[in-house]
């Protein structure tokens, strides 16, 4: 294999892998360090800068950064990693004096975000810095998206979306709520500059089978949320059947069980191992008691006198990919409510099809993956409107991009020229063998989350039902983190082969050994190199035989062990730095 | 001080021996040798010999004087035996050992300062009485424990780190186990474990004593440039005479390797040595000849490695003595202590 170019960020971006798994990259074991020291303000912050959001996300995150997390590899179990995030929001304190400065003088660029979700308020958070006048407009009376007509408080406590939304609207942003934009011809007629779409996903899935219009029991698990959100809707029957196995699923009977059902069932098609819930969704919803049952499709609601009194199915056998069914029988279940929740899709029914704004399949606007512009120049898409149903930190992400390529429109540089991302790499040794990170593996397991007791939970839609982490739990948790940041370089020149970090790594990621290609080089490592996700750091041709270092990254601990045996400090321990580029930290580069 | 100690978290794939441990259940304490002493691969290669060799903890004494080297008895098996004795005087406390345990694996652990400065003559009397044991003589050319001073092994020549030379003659422990009828004698180098982990099982199996001498560079005061044990200048003059297999009883000997230019030597446990490369002409069992072709290459300046000799057919210090059996603390009370009136019959005879 040639030499492992590391001055590529990506490089040792990869090997932290909750940040290379984070839609925004959030700088995780930098904040959880920080954590440890006691600096919650600090970690709040560095979260901040990338997720815009942290004490939402520190509740609501789909956390694709867990899954990812290289201590699953180690002892099972992820770092719980969001559930941290949530304590550096818990504790920290005023961050007033910390936020960026908003210029009182205003560039006289001017921006229409259509939407107040994540999408929307992560623009006008990145463009207010810079000087511009950005307006909300909303359609409901508050702002939040889905985050506040959708996730039912009992998972986000209002207070702390309305506290963080604040941070934003605070800037001096123009929010107009009750605000529905019926025309994007009529805006586009007015003097914005550029015009970003964060409308969302809106319209919830319906089911037309038999039945469905006989009864105004049957609800659409969206629309019904948020009229539960909203306070319209304060009661359901006792006998409840939802329909699909997703996460709004898991949101809406949960929220049933708060509003007086207590036979509710989640009525799934497929077996367990393929529902789209996450596994703690699903967990949390059965600790309630919700019963899911799988291999059910619903055929009609059975509707007697003109009132539902339950729903057909039939039951299914699935082979073994869960592709194919067979019909085995047909059953009834009596209930007094369902809930639809099968999928929401987009729709667009303001946006005039003469526009020049192209639309492609699904009736999904055509949107450009790395800029989020539309076909018409100065028209940018986000969040769930963009790609369709995602979740928020993608939308803070999207918004991220979509605010650097509205950044460019305005300036004139062509939305395409991005600005690239940087990294740091600083040795992190204090003395012959003393490191600024606490390098010791700590064998602890992962810190389950304390519940408010069942009996507490369904007095209020709006008790909390984590309590969050205790101060010990903390104190372990930050532990479990490995410090993937804190990456392992190597200087061929300095090696004399002696084997010292071979012999001393605890599992066995180094091999000297003769160069080959890379199929070949992971089957002669100290331990076979399995994990192909994972990638090989080889270095140049070491001095004294000619031969390679390999270091196989999938299972590094980042002890240090290897940089303090190192007689002739080959290795080191460096902290890597990813310098994301936003639109309000760093200045465009001009085209050459 | 390493800032921790080796974590005891592992790799989940690590493979288990036949007694279903791992290769780190066969580690010791975390060492306190410079970092990159060569004395720590040797360390990591023991380590590797006896899980491969399944050998369970507690039937290994480990043995050793004293020195950077014989500090590192305490590196590897923590479930073993163990006993650290004076400077040079680990040979003694071995033959009492093994004496009256002949079912432990001695594994004896030195220094060239400890074998063949001060300890000399000890161990010229461990050859002599063929005790079974594998003795590791890790061989830096100093006294490292002491901050450098040259040793017995020191070549002429050789220099120290400001510069001076040696002039004395340096002890090579090879030549000296040849001329006092030693039954194993490899030589290997801490950098190159393919090398040097059939040699330790080999030895392992081996019916009397082995000796292998490792060179094992002392990075803070023997790599410099005018050093003749140092990483590098082991690398340019190091000649593999043999290249050895260890093939364990239980595994059959392939059909397929070809006979030719191949000796094989059975050792007395059933186990297999096969010597795949040596030179033309080079029999390890053939003593003349072993001293004949390791006269030449000292000529030629060559560092030779490799299984050198082996005599499997020597008795050792149990068979030479006689001796029971059975480990002495499976005999019993009173066949240990025939009591007052025999031991005066004997007295009187
Ligand atoms: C039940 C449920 C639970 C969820 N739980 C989670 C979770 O736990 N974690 C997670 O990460 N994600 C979750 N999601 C997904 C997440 O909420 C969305 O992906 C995210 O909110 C999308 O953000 P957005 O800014 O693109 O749009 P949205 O949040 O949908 O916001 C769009 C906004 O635009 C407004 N709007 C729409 N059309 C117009 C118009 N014409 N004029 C004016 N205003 C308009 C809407 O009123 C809304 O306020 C959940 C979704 C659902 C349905
Ligand atoms: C009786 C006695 N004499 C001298 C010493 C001092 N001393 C300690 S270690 C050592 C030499 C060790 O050299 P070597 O066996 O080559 O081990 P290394 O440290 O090089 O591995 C000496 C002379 C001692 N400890 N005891
Ligand atoms: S161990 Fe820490 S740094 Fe590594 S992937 Fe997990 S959370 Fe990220
Ligand atoms: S830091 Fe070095 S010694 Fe520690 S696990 Fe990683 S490669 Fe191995
Ligand atoms: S002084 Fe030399 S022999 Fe002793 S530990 Fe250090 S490098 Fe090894
Ligand atoms: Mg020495």
């Amino acid at each position: 294999m040639n030499p492992t170019d590391t001055s590529d960020p990506n490089y040792f971006h990869r090997v932290v892998d909750c940040q290379w798994a984070c839609p925004a990259h959030t700088n995780v074991p930098e904040y959880i360090r920080l954590i440890a020291q006691g600096r919650y303000t600090d970690a709040y912050m560095s979260n901040r800068e990338s997720n815009v959001f942290p004490g939402i996300l520190g509740r609501t995150c789909d956390r694709p950064c867990e899954p990812a997390c290289r201590r699953t590899r180690i002892d099972g179990a992820p770092v719980a990693i969001c559930r941290l995030k949530r304590v550096a929001s818990d504790l920290r304190g005023d961050i007033a004096d910390r936020l960026p400065v908003i210029p009182a003088s205003k560039t006289g660029r001017r921006v229409v975000c259509i939407g107040a979700g994540p999408a929307s308020l992560t623009v006008a958070n990145d463009l207010m810095p810079l000087g511009y006048e950005v307006v909300i407009l909303e359609q409901h009376d508050q702002a939040g998206g889905l985050m506040r007509t959708n996730i039912p408080a009992f998972r986000l406590p209002a207070e702390v979306m309305d506290e963080e939304i604040a941070t934003i609207v605070d800037m001096g942003v123009d929010l107009r709520l009750n605000t529905p934009v019926s025309s994007l011809r009529s805006l586009l007629a007015q003097d914005f500059d550029a015009v970003f779409i964060g409308t969302g996903a809106p319209r919830g899935k319906d089911l037309d089978i038999p039945g469905r219009h006989e009864s105004d029991r049957i609800h659409i698990g969206i629309d019904w949320l948020e009229s539960v959100a909203f306070g319209h809707t304060d009661s359901i029957g006792e006998r409840v059947l939802i329909i699909g196995v997703g996460n709004t699923a898991m949101d809406c009977c949960r929220s049933s069980l708060r509003l007086g059902g207590t036979g509710i069932k989640v009525m799934a098609r497929r077996p367990r191992e393929f529902f789209k819930a996450s596994s703690w969704e699903l967990e949390d919803a059965e600790e309630e008691g919700v019963e899911i049952i799988v291999n059910h499709a619903p055929t009609r609601f059975v509707i007697e006198n003109g009132t539902l009194v339950g729903m057909e199915f039939q039951t299914l056998e699935w082979d073994e990919q869960a592709r194919h069914s067979t019909v085995a029988s047909t059953v009834v279940i009596p209930c007094d409510d369902v809930i639809l929740a099968i999928g929401q899709e987009n729709a667009f029914p303001w946006i005039e099809r003469d526009l020049g704004l192209e639309v492609g399949d699904w009736d999904m606007p055509v949107v450009d993956p790395v800029t989020f512009q539309s076909s018409l120049p100065g028209v940018f898409f986000g969040g769930d409107s963009a790609m369709g149903p995602k979740n928020i930190i993608w939308a803070v992400e999207h918004g991220h991009q979509a605010a650097i390529s509205i950044h460019n429109h305005c300036e004139g540089i062509p939305v395409s020229v991005r600005p690239p991302q940087g990294s740091n790499l600083v040795s992190q040794k204090m003395g012959l063998t003393e490191w600024s990170y606490h390098n010791d593996y700590n064998p602890s397991a992962r810190q389950r989350m304390q519940h408010v007791e069942l009996t507490r939970r369904f007095q209020s839609i709006g008790t909390e039902v984590e309590v969050g982490f205790s101060a010990e739990q903390t104190a372990r948790e930050v532990q479990r983190c490995l410090n993937c940041d804190i990456q392992t370089v190597f200087q061929a020149p300095l090696c004399i082969e002696c084997d010292a970090c071979i012999d001393i790594c605890p599992v066995q990621c180094l091999t000297i050994t003769e160069n080959g290609d890379e199929a070949d080089l992971r089957t002669r490592l100290s331990a076979p190199a399995k994990n192909l996700d994972q990638a090989l750091y080889v270095s140049a041709a070491l001095p004294q035989t000619g031969r390679v270092m390999v270091k196989d990254e999938d299972l590094c601990v980042h002890c240090g062990l290897c940089a303090e045996r190192c007689p002739t400090a080959a290795w080191d321990m460096q902290k890597f730095e990813l310098l994301i580029p936003l639109a309000v930290s760093t200045p465009v580069p001009v085209p050459t | 001080m390493p800032s921790i100690v080796k974590p005891s978290v592992t790799h989940p794939g690590l493979e288990r021996n036949a007694l279903g441990l791992s290769i780190r259940d066969y580690e010791g304490g975390m060492s306190t040798l410079c970092a990159g002493c060569g004395h720590d691969s040797v360390t990591a290669a023991i380590t590797h010999a006896l899980w491969e060799s399944d050998t369970p903890p507690h039937m290994i004494a480990k043995l050793s004087g004293i020195g950077c080297s014989a500090k590192t008895a305490a590196y590897f098996a923590r479930g073993a035996h163990g006993f650290n004795g004076c400077h040079g005087r680990m040979p003694p406390i071995a033959t009492g050992a093994s004496a009256a345990n002949r079912d432990l694996l001695c594994i004896g652990i030195s220094g060239d300062g400890d074998s063949l400065s001060i300890g000399l003559g000890h161990l010229a009397h461990l050859v002599r009485r063929n005790v079974r044991m594998v003795y590791v003589i890790e061989n830096n050319g100093v006294y490292g424990l002491t901050k450098g001073q040259f040793s017995a092994s020191a070549d002429v020549g050789s220099t120290t780190k400001r510069g001076e030379a040696n002039h004395l003659q340096p002890i090579d422990p090879i030549f000296l186990g040849l001329s006092v009828g030693a039954t194993f004698l490899a030589r290997g180098f801490s950098g190159d474990k393919r090398q040097l982990v059939p040699i330790f099982r080999a030895a392992m199996a081996h019916r009397g004593l082995s000796i292998i001498d490792v060179i094992s560079p002392c990075v803070t005061f023997n790599d410099h440039e005018g050093s003749t044990k140092s990483y590098l200048f082991t690398r340019q003059h190091d000649v593999q005479m043999t290249v050895t297999d260890f093939v364990p009883p239980a595994e059959e000997i392939s059909a397929t390797i070809p006979s030719e230019g191949v000796v094989s030597i059975p050792m007395h446990d059933g186990a297999t040595l096969r010597f795949r490369t040596v030179p033309d002409g080079y029999d390890p069992t053939n003593r003349m000849a072993v001293m004949e072709h390791l006269m030449s290459a000292r000529g030629r300046g060559e560092i030779v490695t490799g299984l050198l000799y082996i005599d499997e057919q020597s008795s050792g210090l149990h068979e030479l003595g006689n001796t029971t059996e059975a480990p002495l603390t499976q005999v019993p009370y009173e066949e240990l202590c025939p009591g007052s009136a025999a031991l005066a019959g004997v007295g009187f005879r």
